[in-house]
């Protein structure tokens, strides 16, 4: 029976982006599973052709902003309104209606300091990045000019048929390894 | 796909490959520094020890030290923390708002400018802390139960506005910053031959591998800093205006201020840009990437906020009159032809007479004349703050009351201290970090280059 465990992967390595992407297209044509490709910069239009989902994180930050603008009125009202009402300047601290356009700015630099920050936690959480780690690419010459595409074998073709399929989209490397 | 107007100019010269990039990134980091690097780190690190005794001293003894008195209660120290916010505005502007824009331009400078905006936002950070006199209770500023039976800040003040904005400017731009540099600093890391480099880039670079998934996730993270770093740096010197506009001094209390800091704060900004990237580009050969293209686009914005600087100067001459307010008239009329004259037309000639000559373009396109320009317009945004915070002030309600200011060599050895701070700042991230942000433009090297424009140009002939 066919396990997961032992997955071979053939990687292929190009040395320009336009190549890499024709070469995504074909290999996803044929039905192939790409695992992962890994380029020094972002290539337009490469997730679209590698059938990866958009990201969500543009959602997580609206809604850490809103957490943040949350904070800001419950700061402001609980200091200000509830816990030590103070008339300063004569601006009205009865109710935090009447005080709330003093407390626009603190609303705003709330709502972004905290969708700021933590979506780049969750940037960082969800890619797995942190102080220290081992790099992620297997070949260090993808930081600089190269791109590598990684492609799981499965059941369907012949791993002839594979390599010869990714040699004839441009890939100057060819190797085999398993996961 | 890679295509791009042939009347656009490249944005980099020469026949450059994608390792060339790498290469000409990385070379500062990995090679050894130059004499000139060591002349300048020393004599930026000597005023900067020189400002550390002067800010000791201050907090030992008092502000009493500075030359502030009754009615000038600021001053100097002021002056330098709005000219430090403001020269910042320009990093988050060109990696912000010209990113939301699309403007390919930005890429082989914003690096550095937002470096710059970190390592002035620290020195104006300095200022409101040693001001306070008794910099040990500084975290009265923030809203944290105390021993007051927890005596709350006060959210009506512009003066606490501008701790929350100025935290967040400086935290939201550094997190912009380093975000842009993992990839980087991943580029360096496997370039590293020493152990050490290696090591040191690898905790850097977070073990970032360029993943399809997580390139996706970083052209959006990167687009949504985008869009909250716009809006929070116009709020950041709109607030830091309210600082003044809020009170009812004359002089200050004008509906003005925010659109006007803030359009000197960009002016200002761009002119350091200028002054850092034309000897940056020089010192480490970055020719071919910061262009003398990207030269003219600054002075052209610094040609433009200059004359909106100038537009506002004009409006508040004009107001004060219109006003028929006889104090707002007088503190007008006294910054023109009072004692401070020379501060007043020091100013003008600097901010709203200098950039005009911008119109030339034999002038913007020369490298000298650019340098000047922008070393004149730092001058001249000094000088606009000092005229608003001491003129305004020197002439108090009461004729008894009038007074002058003269710094004393505190007041100048902190503010020197800060420039050498800055500079300490700037010249080590200018060793040790890459200095252009080559992953994204490794991205406009099909579109824009200029080997693969002149490609493009001969298939479009035949």
């Amino acid at each position: 029976m066919h396990t997961t465990e032992n997955k071979v992967i053939i990687s292929a390595l190009y040395d320009d982006d336009d190549v890499l992407l024709t070469g995504v297209k074909q290999v996803k044509d044929k039905g192939y599973h790409i695992e992962e490709v890994y380029s020094p910069f972002p290539i337009h239009g490469l997730d679209h052709a590698m059938g990866l989902k958009r990201t969500r994180i543009a959602i997580a930050a609206f809604m850490y902003g809103c957490l943040g603008l949350a904070t800001a009125i419950s700061l402001t009202y609980g200091m200000m309104i509830v816990d030590w009402p103070m008339n300063i300047g004569g601006k009205p601290s009865f109710s935090w209606g009447e005080n709330m356009p003093a407390f626009v700015p603190i609303m705003f630099e709330l709502t972004v300091f905290f969708a700021a920050h933590l979506m780049v936690w969750t940037f960082f959480v969800r890619n797995g990045t942190y102080p220290g780690r081992k790099a992620q690419n297997p070949d260090p010459r993808t930081t600089d000019d190269k791109f590598l595409m990684e492609v799981e074998l499965g059941t369907k073709g012949s791993k002839e048929e594979l390599v010869s399929l990714l040699r004839d989209s441009g890939a100057i490397e060819i190797n085999e390894n398993s996961k | 796909m890679h295509y791009e107007a042939p009347i656009r100019e490249p944005l980099i010269i020469g026949d450059k490959s994608y390792h060339d990039i790498t290469v000409d990134v990385a070379r500062p980091v990995e090679t050894k520094a130059p004499r000139s690097w060591w002349i300048v780190f020393s004599l930026a690190l000597i005023a900067f020890l020189w400002g550390i005794g002067c800010i000791l001293y201050t907090i030992g003894v008092g502000i009493g030290t500075w030359g502030l008195n009754k009615t000038v209660g600021w001053a100097w120290d002021i002056t330098n923390f709005v000219w430090w916010v403001g020269i910042g505005h320009a990093g988050t502007l060109i990696s912000a708002v010209l990113l939301l824009f699309r403007q390919k331009w930005r890429m082989s400078i914003n690096r550095s400018a937002e470096a710059m905006t970190i390592f002035s936002v620290i020195q104006a950070a300095l200022f409101p802390g040693i001001h306070m006199g008794r910099i040990w209770l500084a975290y009265f500023v923030f809203p944290i139960p105390n021993q007051l039976g927890s005596l709350w800040v006060n959210f009506n003040s512009p003066l606490l506005w501008d701790v929350f904005a100025i935290s967040t400017y400086f935290s939201v731009s550094v997190v912009f910053w380093y975000v842009g540099l993992i990839p980087d600093f991943a580029m360096i890391r496997d370039r590293a031959v020493r152990p050490v480099t290696q090591h040191i880039y690898k905790i850097l670079s977070f073990g970032w591998g360029g993943k399809a998934k997580h390139w996706q996730r970083f052209e959006e993270v990167s687009l949504v800093l985008a869009g909250l770093a716009t809006p929070l740096v116009l709020s950041v010197h709109t607030i830091v205006s309210m600082d003044f506009a809020t009170s009812v001094i004359p002089g200050w209390h004008t509906t003005i201020f925010p659109p006007y800091f803030v359009a000197g704060a960009i002016f200002s900004g761009f002119a350091m840009v200028n002054t850092l990237l034309i000897i940056v580009r020089k010192v480490f050969n970055m020719e071919d990437y910061i262009t003398i293209g990207h030269i003219e686009m600054m002075n052209i914005i610094i040609m433009l906020t200059g004359s909106i600087v100038g537009v506002a100067y004009i409006t508040e001459l004009f107001m004060a009159w219109y006003s028929g307010v006889e104090y707002e008239q007088y503190a007008f009329l006294n910054r023109a032809t009072g004692p401070y004259w020379w501060a007043y037309w020091s100013m003008m000639t600097c901010n709203v007479f200098s950039p005009q000559f911008m119109w030339f373009k034999k002038l913007r396109t020369s490298l000298i004349f650019s340098f000047i320009i922008s070393i004149v317009v730092n001058i001249g945004m000094w000088f606009e703050r000092f005229v608003i915070i001491v003129t305004s002030l020197h002439r108090d309600y009461l004729p008894s009351s009038w007074s002058m200011f003269s710094p004393t060599f505190v007041d100048i050895g902190i503010f020197i201290g800060t420039i050498g701070f800055f500079f300490v700042l700037f010249l080590l991230y200018a060793r040790s970090f890459p200095v252009i942000a080559q992953a994204e433009l490794k991205t406009i090297l099909k579109s824009s280059g200029e080997n693969y424009k002149k490609l493009q140009e001969k298939d479009a002939h035949h």
